[in-house]
């Protein structure tokens, strides 16, 4: 049953030879069985989540369902959801009980999914490890061979991407602000779509960096991860940013192949010292398009070197802000203090994390008087610089195949010296939130150690349904059949 | 002449500019769907939106923008087709964001002008420098627990348009006669109604002082007056207090001050150290405000008559004085009374009994034009009442006090009093030659060349006619006798 992707199990409930609480009860009982090792929830619901179930099979036995009517997910715990403790992973917002459900989540249910609970993440998604959440790191359910080395799930989503993977969760709900979908998607060895800036509402999800974060899903396969969005995306009229355009099908999308695309290699994604096993995986990854009938095209874009700097200057900047709300007054966590400013200095203290008060700190810095005009206004300069080298790049190519992260996992408590060793994970994901571009991760091999690595197919605004047709063509291309050496199985 | 300050060392000229807080007359806030009403009970009104819970976003409320756009119109004013909103960033227990959300860089409204008129009747125009929307903080209570304070958002999140002046103010008076105009034309548009006791218009003062000729000095800010009389109290004694430090060989710092009207002095609010960087950037959870000539257009078009043209019509269309004028288009309801009144009857008749009598009347009864129990139709009743020449003047008098009393309509005050004017010649002759009779000695006194005793005479007869006697009848009547 564990092995069901989404789109089969969703046909099997359909076709009534599988029961919305048979398959919730058999992935609850694999989130208790195997959650206490890879700490990928910070909430179970399981009440909730038969509750659902139930409703599920009564609609089912009526005849009627919705695009995910029983399918069990795993819900980041940045998306509020209501009457369900939501934390950001975040002490700050430990105690925090929404009285209202994410635009995103809420169309999840309208479509009949069951959640299983909420999946852990980086601290309020900051980082590309999930070491910084409160409440524990994740373990990624993959081990390198011969050895038992615990192995980030990358980040931030990476509760989301461990639970899928490891088979506790038939798909996720995830987030991504410089990469937080892809890497971990890369790192577990599924697949994970950022959509274009705009497609899913951002009502409800926790900020990070306001113009940046875009919803997206996790999944195993690259057409569940079409299913998942489907539901997800949709204008929402309480977003002032979430654009009014059509939903097309993007999972009948997955199988209209790449005859007579072009791909585009970007040259600067080459960089110096590139691990060649993921060059060698990126270079497979072009022959399997060519052989599909994409013709591939060298392009330039040549401020990507500029991206990383960027993006740490934009988003601790609106991080900065963002995280202003969390200060003891209305909700969330308190520690007293004799007087206002003493409760907040307290309550911030105490609430907030070292990587969170650090991208404060930096974000703080980047807007201050007589910096502004160096970082924020260089930087926002910069962004546009990256938008044009992708419009332009576009104007040649239909999509852009690179790899999603520098590496494979890599294991707990390493890259932790030094925090820029740690951004330099997203250097290939970084522009794509630039530019507000969508992006998806497919697993399409595995390292030297038996690592899955993920190839990143980026596309024009709004155009996921191409990004769709290249990656399921890889993943058909490649066959990707490894399996995490933590997963529920039977 | 110019307003000046003296000083051991000369004459100081004050400068001065305002920073105006109106709140927009909306039914929501400028970002969230809650009630933007007054009066309400504490946190009744508050959304998730205001309240800043996670992720919750902001979505502009397009009739806030349409009450800033008029309100540009109404100001002379650029409309600015592109603007957007950034963040203010400073932390504050009723500011549950942690950012005010403003238009720091590029404001809806650009620069237009306001013309005011002095005590003196001269005229003189003041420059705006910008308009701005942003959002209104929450309220923080310190008195209601020895040791916590309470916070109220009902007020969180409520537009307030920034109405920036040019520092053009050079006197107390130039001050009171802006913020007046001002809330005049705010009152006319219906896009704030200008209630500084009710904090919906508040004002930041600005002031410097310098010698005639010289550049600006350094300025002081005066937080949150909330009268007029006020901002024209805490000009003078900031611009005092200026004076004073500059001429015992101080310097003068920027800073922010309190008004504290029991003692008429400013004082310190916060010192440089704790001074706000309020790293302001674009917010990015809104889009740029992109309005069309259109909708500019459409919002102009539906624009009510202002106080300035208003004026000058009532001048050209009912022959009255710019000062009479004034007057009575200094509120919006008193202007719609007024052409009530004299629409179809002597306009200037009509002038001289709202601004007499039907004014004094109300400050007596402390009621207000709307309020009034003396309505225009049976103000202007009344006045048909002497045009056809019922009652005279003076009985007219003693019905309007009976209107004000009884709320009645004219007409039916003269029937019950039985207030008719006599104009029976009969009965007015009869009342001559009763007192010429009964005055033989001033009539040979009259004769003989005293002829102020003519006034005597008739209100003799009128008293004897209880009042009631044409004037003019009464009049001719007398001159016929004693010629």
């Amino acid at each position: 049953m564990f092995e069901l992707s989404l789109a089969e199990a969703r046909a099997a409930l359909r076709a009534r030879k599988l029961s919305a609480r048979e398959l919730t009860t058999a992935y609850l009982g694999a989130v208790e069985q195997l959650n206490p090792q890879l700490n990928a929830y910070i909430t179970t619901t399981p009440e909730l989540a038969l509750t659902h179930a139930d409703a599920a099979d009564a609609s089912l036995a009526r005849g009627e369902h919705g695009a995910l009517t029983g399918i069990p997910l795993a819900i980041k715990d940045l998306f509020a959801t209501k009457g369900v403790r939501t934390t950001a992973a975040s002490k700050i917002l430990a105690p925090f009980i929404p009285p209202y459900e994410s635009t995103v989540t809420a169309n999840l249910l309208r479509d009949g999914a069951v959640f299983l609970g909420k999946a852990n993440l980086d601290e309020f998604a900051m980082g590309s490890s999930n070491m910084t959440s409160a409440f524990g790191a994740v373990t990624n359910p993959w081990k390198r061979a011969g050895s038992n080395t615990p192995l980030v799930p990358g980040g931030s989503s990476g509760g989301s991407a461990a639970a899928v993977a490891a088979r506790i969760a038939l798909g996720a709900t995830a987030t991504d602000t410089g990469g937080s979908i892809r890497q971990p998607a890369a790192f577990c060895g599924i697949a994970g779509i950022k959509p274009t800036y705009g497609r899913c509402s951002r009502w409800g999800v926790v900020a990070f960096a306001s113009s940046l974060d875009q919803a997206g899903p996790v999944a195993r396969t690259v057409e569940d991860c079409a299913i998942l969005l489907g539901s997800m995306a949709g204008f929402d009229a309480k977003d002032s940013t979430s654009a009014d355009i059509a939903v097309p099908d993007f999972a009948a999308a997955c199988a209209r192949g790449v005859k007579g695309l072009r791909i585009g290699v970007p040259k600067e994604y080459r960089m110096d010292g590139m691990a060649p096993e993921i060059d060698a995986l990126w270079q497979q990854g072009l022959a399997w398009l060519r052989d599909a009938g994409a013709t591939i095209v060298d392009v330039s874009l040549p401020h990507t070197k500029y991206g990383l700097a960027t993006y740490y200057i934009v988003a601790p900047a609106e991080a900065s802000s963002n995280l202003a709300r969390y200060d003891g007054v209305r909700y969330g966590a308190r520690s007293p203090g004799r007087d206002l400013i003493e409760m907040y200095e307290n309550t911030r203290a105490d609430g907030f994390g070292a990587e969170v008060k650090r991208r404060i700190m930096i974000g703080t810095y980047v807007l201050s008087a007589g910096y502004y005009d160096a970082y924020y206004l260089k930087a926002q300069k910069v962004r546009a610089l990256i938008l044009r080298d992708f419009t332009e790049a576009f104007e040649k190519v239909d999509a852009l195949l690179t790899p999603t992260a520098p590496s494979a996992a890599f294991g707990q408590g390493e890259k932790m010296d030094d925090p820029v060793t740690m951004y330099l994970n997203d250097i290939f994901t970084v522009p794509v939130n630039m530019a507000g571009l969508p992006g998806l991760s497919v697993p399409a091999g595995l390292d030297a150690a038996g690592l899955p690595l993920g190839l990143q197919i980026i596309g024009r605004p709004f155009d996921e349904e191409t990004v769709f047709a290249v990656g399921a063509a890889i993943e058909r291309a490649a066959g990707f059949t490894a399996r995490p050496s933590i997963r529920a199985e039977g | 002449m110019a307003y000046t300050l003296e000083g051991e060392t000369g004459s100081w000229e004050v400068v001065c500019g305002l920073e105006v807080h109106a709140q927009v007359i909306s039914k929501s806030k400028l970002f969230s769907g809650a009630s933007a009403e007054y009066g309400a009970e504490p946190n009744s009104q508050v959304s998730l939106v205001d309240a800043a819970f996670p992720g919750m976003l902001p979505v502009i409320n397009r009739e806030c923008v349409a009450q800033a756009v008029r309100t540009g119109l109404g100001l002379n004013a650029q409309i600015n087709l592109w603007s957007r909103f950034d963040r203010k960033n400073y932390f504050y227990a009723d500011l549950p964001q942690g950012y005010q959300i403003s238009q720091f860089a590029h404001p809806v409204v650009g620069e237009g002008k306001v013309e005011v008129t002095l005590p003196d009747g001269s005229t003189k125009e003041i420059g705006i420098t910008r308009l701005h929307l942003e959002q209104d903080a929450g309220k923080s209570l310190h008195d209601q627990d020895p040791t916590k304070s309470f916070i109220d958002l009902n007020r969180s999140g409520v537009a307030l348009m920034e109405i920036v002046s040019e520092p053009d103010i050079r006197s107390p008076e130039e001050a009171g006669a802006y913020l007046t105009k001002l809330r005049q034309i705010l009152r006319y548009l219906g896009t704030c109604d200008g209630n500084m006791d009710e904090g919906s218009m508040r004002a930041d003062v600005n002031v410097s002082v310098r010698k005639a000729g010289e550049a600006f000095r350094t300025r002081c800010e005066i937080k949150n007056v909330n009268s007029i009389r006020f901002v024209m109290q805490a000009v003078e004694a900031e611009a005092k207090r200026q004076i004073g430090i500059w001429e015992a060989g101080g310097e003068v710092v920027q800073e922010t001050r309190l008004f504290d009207p029991s003692k008429n002095e400013t004082r310190s609010m916060r010192s440089k150290e704790d001074a706000h960087d309020y790293r302001y950037f674009p917010d990015p959870d809104l889009l740029p405000l992109v309005l069309t000539q259109d909708f500019v257009d459409g919002l102009k078009t539906h624009l009510p008559e202002l106080p300035d043209a208003k004026t000058a019509r009532f001048v050209r269309e009912y022959g009255l004085s710019a000062y009479d004028a004034r007057i009575l288009v200094m509120e919006q309801a008193t202007a719609d009374f007024y052409e009530t009144l004299a629409k179809g009857r002597d306009a200037k008749m009509a002038a001289n009994w709202m601004m007499g009598d039907f004014f004094a009347a109300l400050n007596r009864t402390s009621t207000t034009i709307e309020t009034s129990p003396v309505s225009a139709a049976n103000l202007g009743a009344l006045i048909d009442l002497i045009a056809d020449n019922t009652i005279n003047g003076r009985i007219a008098k003693e019905v309007f006090e009976a209107m004000v009393e009884t709320g009645d309509h004219p007409a039916d005050i003269v029937e019950k009093k039985g207030l008719r004017q006599v104009t029976d010649t009969g009965a007015i002759d009869a009342a001559v030659g009763a007192v010429l009779t009964a005055n033989a000695d001033k009539v040979a006194q009259y004769k003989a060349g005293q002829e102020k005793l003519f006034g005597f005479f008739v209100g003799q007869v009128m008293k004897a006619m209880a009042g009631k006697g044409n004037p003019a009848l009464v009049n001719e009547a007398l001159k016929k006798k004693l010629a």
